[in-house]
């Protein structure tokens, strides 16, 4: 008899989604959606997506989900977990949604010590409205709105979100993962799973940070975007687990 | 119905809302609205309901956006630079019919103004600053009773509209204290039972995923967006006709008529009793839905009339939907007080019977 070696999850819908050739928002809705069926919980969970490329999340994640203001989507969590206290509720974010117009809700969201899990892709620009700077755009990295590059005297330095998060005692589980290799790829999936694992568990709020890439705004091929989010964004985004409830900061 | 109790209008509204199923609420502290956070965070817990104070009224609003398409009974509440920030969380449940309730208790503007009542945010009501196509039923009561009884029925109003649903107050009727009779309290689904009253909400689909529920905004394709409007607006379009809510006096027989509406239109009653001991018959339109706003009632107005005259605490808002009522038929008049001063009803006769003689009643 025939054994399947690979079966598609039932977190994601057949439909075919939009995002560019060599871009990570499929990894990472897949690594979640997986996680989720493996945990039996497609049914008993809740998703709160994002304004950005990934807006139509709620046609391929298969989970009740809605549709956020941009960067909203943390208090919009906290208000559904208050009617729900027991189901799995998320959010997934990009870097302008989360880091910039949504900052304040996002802080207080982590330092309400919210029962959800926050998702946040960082791929070091805004996707959807062309390649403009993020908060998260490196130091000299070419954007539509830093076009020969960003300096810290005109726009700051980039923002560190998982270390700026994990100074507040409601976040209790903040892991940095990357979408750059499989090895990678599958620790990534183990941080979602520890993530809804403290969720479920009612300890506080979790988020875990997807080191991402966009090759079309970054005018790179899909492998380029490998070699300049290993090269350029992975010293100054380290990896690891920021937080934990065993680890403390 | 509980007896006759003494309150204070933010108190009692707040009340009003847990009796008619709030468990939710979400605020951000202003002046002079505080009594409802601070009630709600005291008195919803007694009732397995939940409280957060947000970290601003734009968090308050997503915050009652989440809970609100997650099956819950939703207030929010809010004064004049915070319902300006309420405005995004507006459109965006009109547009994806989730329902709330949102009382503001106004003061002045405009930019951070002052706390004292003000009706300056009468456009912003019944126009609104979010975007789009989109309307809220805005009703005004002018006692701390009329103000009860709308919030306990715009919950019911809001699930069955699912779109949100405003009470305007001003800073007097939130502050002053008046007996009211409290309405009972109405049954609250658990949640797990939502979904058999609400079908569209979020609330996890369990093992049939046929069942999966999705709350969005975003109609990316002109004529997917252009149906789903006129489907909201087919919505709107019954609802002007049922909501619509007016008093009147003395109209039919009136040699003026004033228009006036929440505190305003109590002073002017008082007004208008000392103009009839002066020998001028004056009529009161006193506007209980803003939107829908009761146009038609204008019809009514007697044809020897002279003057109508709209009173508000604003440089005249209200007054742009009296003249739509009005048609030209009748010279329209304001009269008005701003920045937080409230006319006394001495001021408001005065007044009139100054502009009724320069008309040449
Ligand atoms: C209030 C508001 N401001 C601005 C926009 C325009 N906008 C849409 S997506 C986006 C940026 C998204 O970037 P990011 O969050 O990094 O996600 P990505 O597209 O890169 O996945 C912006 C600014 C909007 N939709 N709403």
């Amino acid at each position: 008899m025939l054994q399947p070696v690979f079966e598609y999850t039932k977190g994601m819908l057949p439909v075919e989604t939009n995002y560019c050739p060599g871009c990570t928002h499929g990894i990472s809705h897949r690594l979640i959606m997986e996680v989720l069926e493996e945990m039996d919980m497609l049914g008993n969970t809740i998703g709160c997506g994002p304004i950005g490329c990934s807006v139509m999340a709620h046609r391929f994640m298969n989970v009740d989900m809605m549709e956020c203001a941009h960067g909203r989507a943390p208090a919009i969590a906290s208000g559904i977990r208050r009617v729900h206290p027991d189901k799995l509720i998320f959010t997934y974010q990009g870097d302008g949604d989360l880091a910039s117009i949504g900052t304040a809700e996002f802080i207080h969201a982590a330092a309400r010590g919210e029962h959800i899990t926050t998702f946040f892709i960082n791929n070091a620009i805004y996707g959807m409205t062309g390649g403009q700077m993020a908060p998260t755009t490196l130091i000299g990295q070419k954007s539509t709105t830093t076009q020969t590059g960003r300096t810290v005297a005109q726009a700051g330095a980039p923002m560190r979100v998982c270390e700026l998060v994990s100074t507040l005692d409601g976040a209790v589980y903040v892991e940095r993962v990357a979408l750059n290799s499989p090895a990678n790829i599958n620790k990534a999936k183990k941080a979602v799973k520890r993530a809804f694992d403290v969720q479920e568990k009612k300890l506080g709020f979790s988020m875990i940070e997807f080191v991402s890439t966009c090759p079309t705004n970054w005018g790179l091929s899909p492998l380029e975007a490998i070699d300049f989010l290993n090269e350029k964004m992975l010293p100054y985004y380290p990896l690891g687990v920021f937080r934990s409830p065993e680890g403390g900061q | 119905m509980s007896g006759k109790v003494l309150m204070k209008g933010n108190e009692a509204f707040s009340e009003a809302a847990i009796r008619g199923g709030c468990r939710y609420y979400f605020g951000y502290p202003i002046t002079p609205q505080n009594e409802i956070p601070e009630y709600m965070s005291r008195e919803l817990p007694k009732h397995d309901g939940h409280f957060i104070q947000a970290e601003s009224e734009i968090g308050a609003i997503m915050m009652a956006y989440g809970a609100g398409a997650a099956g819950g009974r939703v207030f929010i509440t809010s004064s004049s630079p915070g319902i300006a920030l309420f405005q995004e969380g507006i459109s965006l449940m009109c547009s994806a019919q989730v329902p709330t309730v949102i009382l503001t208790v106004s003061r002045c503007g405009p930019g951070i103004g002052g706390i004292q009542p003000g009706q300056a945010d009468y456009f912003q009501a019944t126009r609104g600053g979010g975007n789009g196509d989109y309307r809220v039923p805005v009703f005004a009561p002018s006692s701390v009773q009329e103000g009860v009884d709308m919030v306990y029925q715009a919950m019911e109003l809001s699930d069955k509209l699912r779109n949100p649903v405003m009470i305007f107050t001003d800073g007097l009727l939130g502050q002053m204290m008046e007996p009211v009779v409290m309405p009972d309290f109405v049954p609250v689904p658990k949640s797990d039972e939502i979904r058999k009253g609400k079908p569209w909400a979020l609330t996890g689909y369990g093992k049939d995923d046929s069942k999966r529920n999705t709350v969005t905004s975003l109609r990316i394709v002109p004529d997917v967006l252009e149906k789903y409007v006129h489907g909201l607006f087919e919505k709107y379009e019954q609802a002007e006709k049922e909501l619509c809510r007016v008093e009147t006096f003395d109209i039919e027989d009136a040699d003026m008529v004033i228009v006036a509406f929440g505190t305003v239109a109590r002073i002017t009653k008082e007004a208008i009793s000392m103009l009839k001991e002066q020998g001028i018959k004056v009529g009161l339109i006193r506007p209980i839905s803003l939107w829908p706003f009761p146009y038609d009632v204008f019809n009514k107005i007697s044809p020897k009339t002279k003057v109508v005259i709209s009173a508000e605490l604003s440089m005249g808002q209200m007054i742009q939907d009296v003249e739509l009522g009005i048609a030209k038929r009748f010279p329209v008049r304001l009269i008005n007080r701003t920045g937080g001063t409230i006319p006394t009803s001495l001021e408001i006769a005065e007044r009139a019977k100054k502009i009724y003689e320069e008309i040449g009643g």
